[in-house]
């Protein structure tokens, strides 16, 4: 009864590609990140360099969706499956989009002097960072608790959006000279808080594909 | 100076929810006009259904889907007694239409069959003119009073049955001279003469091209209205097209039955995922 068909290799075949451009998606983050920290604009260079590969796999997993659906009619969890890598595809391929963001800030960010302190960006990125791998691992497994969890802590993300919000407030309020490069980062704050929210879709998407429950916009 | 920009307030909803579209009519709550309960059968000493317990509401398509061998096809013939034309077959349990069990000694099954009428999967049209197909059923039940009332139940069978605008010219040819499709839609024409409240289909397009097998499925679409249908079918997708309800069959038993879309999209049974995934069947 349990026999490997074809179609579970295509099945298998596209799962792989999904998590090759997970895989891409969050070391374009990583990278982004270091860049801005260590400020290193070669490291920032290169990942609007790799975009365009992120871009080509997006377009290749949307392919290989529609040649699914249309040649094998999913039913059931493979039906859910295919629907998932639908949804959560564009969505890593926009978290790519604001990794490239990031790399923009980090790159005109360099050229300036360095604000005195990145206050909790750097472990912003680390959160964001871990539940993108969190979440690319429930998806793999089909793990609906974990891909629960990773939800739950898209809350700390923003929790530390709002102090880093205020803090940058405060220092631009009190030093009009750091305006434009605290303009810069308050917008790098703002794209780790969508990454939260897009790895937030991604789980709720494994939670369906998973359960076949639908828990976006359920709280 | 020029005057300030201002923005016109746009229109309100009065109500904040919109209105749920569904791609498909949803078949509305409706009373059951089948109840199997506790429906063994045999052939000989050979079990062929075991404890089938199901109900089948009124106008709504139900598909029957299964492996081959599984019992959905004896399952649908029990619903008019067509097994009954075996010999050595024997059913326990009751199914009851609008509340009467069937199965009862004092049935008249003629009448029986007349109420629940019956589409093969090989379409079996009499050797005979298109116009008398149609009318054979109402001229052995005595159903038409005059030749007038005669002519128009075998013009309304055709038309509900879609057939007539291609056959109202040449009622007098044979029928043997339709295509598979046509002949198809005959049969169904023929059964509907009857007027019987249940319809049973075994695979009925089984043996027809794509376009004329998407003909038979907007017919049993447009049929729902006036008749509660069972389909069995081998063909997933057709099940899931046409059918409002699904229920899965597997060695005998009745595994799951859902609405169709829970089916194929969720069902509750691992075994009922794995036959409909192809993972097994």
């Amino acid at each position: 009864m349990d026999h490997q068909r074809i179609f579970d290799r295509e099945l298998d075949a596209l799962r792989d590609r999904v998590l090759l451009l997970g895989g891409e998606t969050e070391t374009a983050l990583q990278r982004a990140m270091y860049a801005l920290i260590e400020r290193d604009t070669p490291t920032a260079q290169q990942v609007l360099k790799d975009d365009d590969q992120i871009d080509q796999l997006e377009v290749e997993i949307d392919r290989l969706c529609i040649d699914t659906i249309a040649l094998r009619q999913p039913a059931a969890r493979d039906l859910r499956f295919v629907i998932s890598v639908v949804k959560i595809t564009p969505i890593l391929e926009r978290i790519a989009d604001h990794a490239c963001n990031i790399a923009r800030a980090a790159i005109d960010l360099n050229d300036e002097p360095q604000l005195k302190s990145f206050i909790e960006l750097p472990r912003m990125a680390q959160q964001a960072s871990n539940m993108l791998r969190a979440a690319l691992d429930a998806f793999t497994q089909g793990d609906a608790t974990a891909a629960r969890a990773v939800i739950e802590k898209d809350d700390e993300i923003d929790d530390l959006y709002d102090r880093i919000f205020h803090e940058l407030i405060n220092l631009m309020v009190s030093d009009p000279m750091t305006t434009t490069r605290g303009a810069r980062l308050l917008f790098v704050a703002k794209h780790l808080e969508r990454i939260g929210d897009y790895v937030t879709d991604i789980c709720e998407l494994t939670v369906y594909m998973a359960e076949a429950a639908m828990i976006k916009h359920t709280n | 100076m020029s005057s300030p920009i201002t923005m016109p307030k746009p229109p309100m909803p009065e109500t904040s929810v919109r209105e749920q579209t569904d791609v498909r009519e949803r078949a509305l709550p409706s009373p059951a006009k089948i109840s199997v309960r506790g429906l063994n059968f045999f052939y000989g000493r050979t079990q062929a259904l075991s404890n089938i317990s199901l109900e089948i509401s009124e106008r709504v398509v139900m598909a029957l889907i299964g492996p081959s061998g599984c019992g959905k096809s004896t399952f649908l013939r029990t619903l008019n007694r067509m097994n009954d034309t075996i010999p050595g077959t024997r059913a326990q349990g009751r199914v009851e239409l609008d509340g009467q069990n069937i199965y009862e000694p004092n049935t008249d099954v003629v009448d029986l069959r007349r109420r629940v009428g019956m589409v093969f999967q090989k379409s079996n049209p009499f050797p005979k003119s298109i116009f008398d197909n149609v009318a054979y059923g109402l001229r052995i039940n005595r159903l038409a009073a005059s030749k007038a009332e005669m002519h128009e139940r075998v013009e309304k069978a055709l038309t509900d049955a879609a057939l007539w605008p291609e056959v109202k010219d040449r009622l007098k040819s044979s029928a043997l001279g339709l295509s598979g499709g046509q002949q198809q839609r005959l049969c169904i024409a023929r059964a509907l003469a009857v007027r019987p409240e249940v319809i049973l289909m075994d695979e009925p397009a089984s043996a027809l091209d794509p376009i004329a097998t998407q003909k038979i499925e907007e017919l049993i679409v447009e049929l729902k209205k006036d008749y509660t249908i069972v389909i069995v079918t081998h063909n997933m997708q057709q099940a899931a097209r046409v059918s409002d309800r699904t229920a899965f069959f597997w060695l005998g038993k009745l595994v799951e039955v859902n609405s169709t879309e829970k089916i194929f999209t969720a069902p509750d049974q691992r075994l009922t995922e794995d036959y409909i995934t192809g993972r097994f069947g």
